[in-house]
């Protein structure tokens, strides 16, 4: 059975406590904090799914907090969130195409020419065959999607988005997965960095 | 060497630069009363990329209302400057010439160091600045890697620099913010010279 939702998920995967040294902290940017909770209950308790489904939204946070590898709370988080909500078979679709990408990031190419000397390689990243087939076209290509935004958007094209449109996306959908993959590299920084900061002696 | 206007830019640049949507924006007239409130300021209906954005107006509202209070609450806690620096660090990171165009800009505003501003943009994060910046650059990018690199090590680091919770908190945010930016303006459109 899932567990009641966290009043504030950065809190909670950071486990800071009312009162606490990372609770005043917070409090003095009451707005971020109250604004990074908005902007998780828009991506997941969204009042329109007609661009992107919520298991949709759910499978793509497992598949991205799954690449970062940290924080482990969070990746826990996000895969139990979407294996309570998933069809059968999905949630072990997603978890095995986050072990085959695992990846370093930020990389890739600088296309230009003064900047070139700073590019590295990328990794490539396509789901095909069986994984392809568990997943469906749309979301197997919002996981690819969402492995480049990862580790090297600046790599970015316009041939990415017309991916995402042949696999279904409109553009609606395609704005709502960017946000999500790009909100989820926020958030789950957030929690890396307070979760250090609650892990050193105070100043 | 200056790039051509309405091109591509070349290099990491201080100057204004465009940016174009590989996507259609909403059109004005299709503005409702939620769309109007995902855009918080009505001044951001005359720029493509938040009308992109405003698709989906309630991730919209709520993501710009978090960057409002990261950046611009400067009740105590880090300097605007240094805010800025967070973010551009992040944005020269990631390869993100937009974002590193505007955040860099203001760093140069509010710190008068527009020399030390541009010699990160040129040489990149691994520049020498002083120590104090050095220390907010290297925890930007060690929080902006994948998985994040970021530890009780970069925490020493930004307290030997002089930073205090809340500043190191505010840096964190900063960074991190930009994280989420860089993503959206690198991958729906792209900057042009103006």
């Amino acid at each position: 059975m899932p567990q009641s939702p966290p009043k504030d998920v950065i809190d909670h995967l950071v486990g800071i406590e009312p009162g606490s040294r990372l609770d005043t902290i917070r409090a003095a940017r009451q707005q971020a904090r109250d604004n990074a909770q908005a902007s998780y209950d828009a991506l997941f308790s969204p009042d329109d799914e007609s661009g992107m489904s919520l298991v949709e939204r759910r499978a793509v946070a497992a598949f991205v907090a799954g690449l970062h590898r940290q924080p482990e709370a969070a990746v826990v988080y996000y895969a139990d969130e979407f294996a309570a909500s998933a069809p059968a078979g999905l949630a072990a679709a997603v978890a095995a195409e986050v072990a085959r990408g695992a990846a370093e990031g930020p990389t890739g190419r600088f296309p230009q020419a003064p900047l070139a000397g700073e590019s590295t390689a990328a990794p490539s990243f396509a789901i095909a065959g069986e994984g392809r087939a568990a997943l469906g076209e749309r979301l197997a290509a919002a996981l690819e999607h969402a492995h480049f935004l990862v580790f090297h958007p600046r790599e970015a094209e316009p041939a990415r988005l017309q991916r995402l449109v042949a696999a279904g996306w409109s553009t609606p959908g395609i704005v709502t997965l960017s946000q999500l993959v790009s909100f989820l590299c926020f958030q789950l920084r957030v929690v890396v960095g307070l979760r250090a900061l609650a892990a050193s002696p105070a100043s | 060497m200056s790039d051509t206007a309405g091109t591509p830019p070349e290099r990491f640049t201080q100057a204004e630069l465009d940016w174009t949507p590989w996507l259609d924006p909403l059109p004005q007239e299709a503005l409702t009363e939620r769309h109007w409130a995902g855009l918080v300021d009505a001044s951001r209906s005359k720029s493509p990329y938040f009308m992109l954005l405003a698709h989906d107006p309630d991730i919209l509202g709520a993501r710009t209302k978090t960057d409002k209070d990261i950046f611009y609450n400067t009740k105590e806690g880090l300097p605007r400057a240094e805010r800025e620096l967070s973010a551009a660090a992040a944005s020269r990171f990631n390869g993100c010439i937009y974002c590193a165009s505007v955040h860099a800009r203001f760093a140069s505003q509010f710190s008068k160091r527009r020399d030390d501003v541009q010699r990160l943009l040129d040489e990149g994060v691994g520049t020498d600045l002083d120590p104090r910046w050095d220390a907010v650059v290297a925890a930007s990018v060690a929080l902006s890697r994948t998985p994040p690199q970021f530890g009780t090590s970069e925490i020493a680091a930004l307290r030997e620099a002089g930073l205090d919770d809340l500043a190191i908190s505010d840096m964190i945010h900063g960074a991190a913010f930009f994280n989420w930016a860089n993503r959206l303006m690198l991958s729906l459109g792209e900057p042009l010279t103006k």
